[in-house]
């Protein structure tokens, strides 16, 4: 049912921190991989090793250049699914094959009955959702509810496969519903914001800010060197000797 | 938006099929067409002809059309279920209208009642075709007090000339039906300029600030994720020029909204079959129109997914 459920206070999703994110793709290629012959598999490429690679991916990373009165930065922004508590995505599917877990709020797509017309990406401000052209259905990010379940894998493993991947711990999951959990108290601590929150789909993954400048050091290169004074002391005797 | 050709000629042909529906609903029992069987017989089948072909049109945009009828399930939530849902729910009183009118030969008593029926069903059609645009919230160009009106404007509009085309054709044209068809289509014009306005002027307070919760300064795209163009890109980038854009529009004015007034204008004038020919031209070019202001309708429409692109 396209209907969104009455739900509990749990919320999974993921917490991305833009100041420690590089930008090396590692979460993109981990979910590809898992993904590939996971819950939504496959994640069809279409002619990969030709001249027009296309293909489905659930997490896309992007590079921008941030100015401000403070300086300039770049900023690398991994960009997937935000499991919204108000998703149109699933309330605008006439087929109920897109629908919102009552139990943990992951936003997910049965693949059976979906009917491939496009219109939940229509409705996704974020572009979570890419069509298979090759099955015909629409696929997304399943925040690897087939991961972080599953009890053949050790305790520690049962995270995104993006998460597990991160190299520098810019990418957290847990409940966001739970005010005392890790992910809540990192949000709360480093102020994590809402993508597009004028559009009141209330994503449930948060992005941290980068940091402020410190001011501790310069925040533009340093003027060029002086010359050497060629006259008096020892060093301009140096520089007199050397450059006859 | 991409402007798929099977989505644009799915909303211009039901808009039309319906809106031509809609008053044959109601202008038969009023009296206003004898119960006759060409003139049923080819208003109701233009009708029921667009629609179906409009109907069959769109299931050519879907992934999986063999699994269309799942699409009836979910009328609840989705205006998309509830356009289908009434699509086919107004196909019964439609048929039973069609069948009282063309083989009974009556216009009264219970085929009145199911004429009415279709008119009811063919608006409420149309407004959820409407509604699937306006909904979206990504999209500032749909989600506009402009688009439900402007869905059954044009409904009204393209119906009107059909049906002044149709009741000329037979040589039953009189006065009403062309004024109605000129000012209707004076109205659509209006309401087109109207919208083009209200987009062009358009503050959008979603920027690449709030898309990717950089506070303050300038967002630019450095990098793109991926070096060749993906769903994303295909779906919701399509770009068209600026000239291309203001081009089309004068195309849409004069084949929408200009030409069909003077070819209708001129069916004053004209005496029978010349106001006949000039009619029925007015409704296909105006068809044409339609299609394109249609196809701009997509094209000019800007999805948010595109700030995260730079675009």
């Amino acid at each position: 049912m396209t209907c969104l459920p009455n739900r509990g206070g749990k919320k999974l999703g993921l917490v991305i921190d833009l100041d420690t994110c590089v930008g090396c793709q590692a979460c993109v290629t981990a979910c590809k991989e898992w993904n590939a012959g996971g819950h939504m598999a496959p994640l069809t490429d279409i002619d990969p090793y030709g001249g027009h690679a296309d293909g489905v991916w659930f997490n896309r990373v992007h590079s921008y250049e941030h100015i401000t009165e403070m300086g300039g930065r770049t900023v690398n922004f991994p960009r997937s699914c935000l499991h919204c508590e108000t998703p149109a995505c699933v309330t605008v599917c006439p087929t109920g094959a897109s629908y919102k877990r009552a139990s943990d709020g992951i936003v997910l797509i049965d693949e059976d009955k979906c009917i491939g017309c496009k219109l939940c990406s229509w409705a996704c401000p974020y572009g979570a959702r890419e069509f298979d052209t090759d099955v015909g259905v629409m696929k997304k990010c399943t925040l690897c509810v087939d991961r972080i379940y599953n009890d053949n894998l050790a305790e520690g493993d049962r995270v995104p496969a993006c998460v597990a991947a991160c190299p520098t711990s810019a990418r957290h999951f847990g409940d966001l519903g739970d005010p005392q959990s890790p992910v809540s108290q990192l949000v709360a601590e480093r102020g994590g914001v809402d993508l597009m929150p004028e559009l009141g789909y209330r994503p449930t993954n948060k992005y941290l800010p980068p940091r402020a400048h410190t001011q501790r050091a310069a925040s533009v290169a340093a003027p060029a060197l002086e010359p050497v004074r060629a006259e008096g002391d020892f060093l301009g005797w140096v520089d007199r000797m050397l450059s006859s | 938006m991409h402007p798929a050709f099977s989505v644009v000629f799915f909303t211009t042909a039901t808009g039309a099929g319906y809106g031509l529906l809609a008053l044959l609903g109601v202008l038969g029992p009023l009296g206003f067409i004898a119960p006759d069987f060409w003139p049923g017989f080819v208003g109701m089948g233009l009708a029921l002809g667009l629609i179906t072909a409009g109907l069959l049109s769109s299931t050519g945009h879907l992934g999986r059309p063999e699994r269309a009828w799942r699409a009836f399930s979910q009328w609840r939530s989705s205006w998309l279920s509830r356009e289908g849902v009434a699509s086919v729910a107004t196909f019964i009183p439609a048929g039973l209208f069609g069948i009282g009118w063309i083989f009974l030969g009556r216009l009264d008593g219970w085929v009145a009642a199911t004429g009415v029926l279709a008119t009811v069903g063919a608006m409420a059609t149309v407004c959820m075709t409407g509604m699937i645009y306006a909904s979206l919230k990504p999209i500032a160009q749909w989600h506009s007090p402009y688009t439900l009106p402007g869905y059954l404007i044009f409904s009204a509009m393209s119906g009107s000339v059909l049906v002044n085309a149709l009741l000329q054709g037979f040589a039953l044209g009189s006065t009403i039906p062309l004024a109605a068809s000129v000012l209707l289509t004076l109205l659509g014009w209006g309401w087109k300029l109207a919208t083009w306005r209200y987009n062009d002027q358009l503050e959008i307070q979603t920027n690449a600030n709030t898309a990717t919760g950089l506070a303050g300064g300038t967002v630019r795209s450095l990098e793109w994720p991926h070096t060749e163009e993906n769903y994303l890109l295909k779906e919701m980038g399509f770009r068209i020029a600026r000239k291309h854009s203001a081009k089309l529009r004068r195309v849409t004015q004069a084949l929408a909204f200009g030409l069909p007034i003077l070819l209708l204008i001129a069916a004053f004038a004209l005496p029978w079959p010349f106001a006949a020919v000039s009619s029925a031209l007015a409704a296909i070019v105006q068809f044409a129109g339609m299609l394109v202001e249609r196809w701009l309708f997509f094209a000019e429409a800007k999805h948010t997914v595109m700030l995260y692109y730079g675009r």
